[in-house]
Order: structure tokens, then C-alpha cells, then sequence
């Protein structure tokens, strides 16, 4: 029981994809101008993270070696055309805000890393564990970038305006220097708080 | 005149690193020293053209014609993953001297993005042809070269500087990345 719970909790704090280990910096910072669309790429990316964690560890004893990544690689471009086909029919309104970086989930590579650092040495279980941890770590990372540059941005949080319509915001935290300069302070104030424990 | 502003647009305008996110791993990841950063661009600028060239043959006479668009993203990255891979065969027997300086960061390209983004940007511009299509990918990999050299240069510096114990290593770079993105914020409306 407290393996699971170590499995599950390193992919939110002590091994966070974005703040620790760095990995898909590429949607990080380019979609999370509002909470809403850092939420939608997150749940999308941890829905692809988990599926191809299940059918990478399933599928782990049948492929050989050396074609190992490839064969990990046609598994998530898979899931990730059926993200893009199910977030063109029922949500148009995110699909047209992520844009390019829907088919980009597949070059992710925390995707890629958990399916060769973990998917294909561990069961189907505690494969979909860690794809747990990590999505919801990946998630939670770019939903308080997003709501960081929303509310310095645009002065609301998942479009509730927060200070007033005539609000002086600070317009350059929507922008793309604002994407870097608000993960470098988060990432600051990560590091002090980590580095205290 | 149709080129230029293609070119001047995809190096400057709209940077491909700095403005449109793509290809920040190895932008993060392989700019700690000016060599790496221009052996990477070298990389980048060969894969990037040969990959776009292939993808929107591709594209445009077998996915197009038979109706299946949608297997766009398998295909793509398929490709190029066997480009790389082909690449790295080709140019070990042809230039061990070239393989040496691209040769470590070849295997890294399968995962940049920023050469499978390129290749569907690429699909989606105005009257696209091939030639259209190789020049923008040609000079999105030259608008990646100079985002990264400008990078490592700065970072090489930045070893030698006196940094608080919080913002060292990762929040600086990015930082300085942020800042970088700021200054060319001042050709939007250039073309």
C-alpha cells in the first residue's frame, strides 16, 4: 500500500514533470494563457499519459528490444489522434485555443519517458498509477501557470474577472515573454520551497 | 519577394523558439555551451528541411488523395523518426567527420518538436508548394539556430555570475530565455 502511494505522489511533487525534470516544456508554455486552456492540455496530455502507459505495459514482453521505441511511439501517435478527433467533436472551442499542440502531445516526452522509464518494467497496475501521478503533476503544473498569467494577464481566473473590467492588468504575462518569465519565478519559489525540506 | 518575407518572418517575426514554443527542450536542454548549440543547430537545420520535404510529399500525394488526413500525426512522426534514424546511417558511411560533430544530437531530434510542428505548419500555408514549404522550413530551422547561439552564449556568461541560491540553474535560464523573447517582440510588424 505505501509502495502505490510513493508511486503515485512522486509524479505530483518530488518528480513533477515540469518543475523537476523539465520535460514537456513546449505545451507548457505555449497554452497556458488562461487556467482554462493549461487545465484542458493537461487533462488531455494525462489521458494520453495513461492509456499508453496500460497498453505499453501490456504489450511490454512482446516487442523486441531494439524496435522498442518506435513501437512505443505508434502507440501514443494512436491516442493522441483519438484526442484530437473526440476534442474536435464535443469541444471546438479548446481544440481551436491548443491548436498545433494537440498533435504535438505525441513528442512529449514525459509521455515517452514513462513509457520507457516505467510503463515497460512495471504491471498494468502501477503503470496507471504513475500515469496518475505524473498526468495529475503535469496537469496541476500548467493550471497554476495558466491562472498565474490569467490573472497578472487578463485580471480573471477561468473568465471570472476578478479585479473590474477597467482593470490595469499587466498585458505582457499573455504574451509569449510573459510564458517564460512567470514559469522562471514559479519555478524559483518551487526550488525555495523544496529546498527548505 | 514572396521568399523573403517568408524567411524574414520565420526568423525574426515569429520565432519559432521564442515566440511560438516549439523546440524549447533542446533549447532548455543543449545550450549550456556555444559548440553543442551550433552542433544541434546543424542537426536541426538538415532533419527540419529533409523531414518537411518528405512529409508534405507525403501529405499532399497519398494521405490527400486516399482521404486519410486524419492519420496525419502517426504518419509524421513515423517518417520522421526513420529520417533521423536514416540520417544517422547515411552520414556515418558518407562523412564520419560531419557524423561526429551532428552525430550525438541526431537520436535527441525524434523528439524535438519543433521539426514535427514545422511540418504541419507547413501543410497549413497560403497557396503552399513544395519549394514554399522547404523555405520555411529551412528558415524556421535558421530562426531556431539564432535563438539558440544568442542563448548559449548569454548562459556561458552567466556561469560566472553571482546568482541567489533559489533562481540558479533552471529559473535564471528561463529568465534570461523570457527576456530574449522580449527583445524580439520588437519585430512584430516588421513584415
Amino acid at each position: 500500500m505505501n509502495n502505490i502511494k510513493q508511486i503515485f505522489f512522486k509524479g505530483i511533487i518530488k518528480e513533477n514533470p515540469v518543475f523537476v525534470m523539465l520535460l514537456g516544456m513546449c505545451p507548457t508554455l505555449g497554452v497556458t494563457t488562461t487556467a482554462y486552456n493549461g487545465l484542458g492540455m493537461g487533462i488531455a496530455t494525462m489521458f494520453v499519459l495513461i492509456m499508453s502507459n496500460i497498453v505499453v505495459s501490456l504489450i511490454k514482453n512482446l516487442i523486441p528490444n531494439k524496435v522498442r521505441i518506435p513501437a512505443f511511439i505508434v502507440v501514443i501517435a494512436s491516442f493522441v489522434t483519438i484526442v484530437e478527433m473526440i476534442l474536435e467533436a464535443f469541444i471546438p472551442f479548446l481544440y481551436d485555443q491548443l491548436g498545433i499542440f494537440i498533435p504535438l502531445i505525441v513528442v512529449n516526452c514525459v509521455i515517452l519517458g514513462r513509457a520507457e522509464a516505467f510503463a515497460s518494467k512495471n504491471n498494468v497496475y502501477h503503470s496507471i498509477i504513475d500515469g496518475l501521478g505524473m498526468g495529475l503533476g503535469f496537469t496541476l503544473a500548467l493550471t497554476v501557470l495558466g491562472a498565474t498569467r490569467e490573472i497578472l494577464g487578463s485580471g480573471s481566473i477561468f473568465n471570472l474577472v476578478l479585479f473590474g473590467e477597467n482593470a490595469n492588468t499587466i498585458l505582457l504575462f499573455i504574451l509569449p515573454p510573459g510564458a517564460f518569465i512567470a514559469l522562471a519565478y514559479l519555478s524559483a519559489i518551487y526550488n525555495k520551497l523544496t529546498l527548505k525540506n | 519577394m514572396q521568399y523573403l518575407i517568408i524567411i524574414i518572418s520565420a526568423i525574426f517575426v515569429n520565432n519559432i523558439v521564442l515566440s511560438q514554443f516549439l523546440g524549447i527542450c533542446p533549447f532548455l536542454g543543449v545550450s549550456k555551451k556555444l559548440p553543442t548549440a551550433l552542433g544541434m543547430t546543424g542537426a536541426v537545420t538538415f532533419v527540419m528541411t529533409l523531414a518537411t520535404m518528405v512529409t508534405y510529399l507525403m501529405h499532399s500525394y497519398l494521405l490527400v488523395p486516399l482521404g486519410l488526413e486524419y492519420l496525419r500525426t502517426i504518419t509524421f512522426i513515423l517518417v520522421i523518426a526513420t529520417l533521423v534514424q536514416m540520417v544517422e546511417i547515411v552520414l556515418k558511411k558518407v562523412s564520419p567527420q560531419m557524423y561526429q560533430a551532428l552525430g550525438v544530437f541526431l537520436p535527441l531530434i525524434t523528439t524535438n518538436c519543433a521539426v514535427l510542428g514545422v511540418a504541419i505548419l507547413a501543410l497549413g500555408m497560403e497557396d503552399a508548394t513544395l519549394i514554399k514549404a522547404m523555405v520555411f522550413a529551412f528558415s524556421n530551422a535558421l530562426g531556431f539556430g539564432l535563438a539558440i547561439i544568442i542563448f548559449s552564449s548569454i548562459r556561458e556568461q552567466l556561469e560566472l555570475v553571482n546568482i541567489p541560491k533559489g533562481m540558479q540553474g533552471v529559473p535564471i535560464a528561463l529568465l534570461v530565455a523570457g527576456l530574449l523573447s522580449l527583445a524580439f517582440m520588437g519585430f512584430v510588424g516588421m513584415v
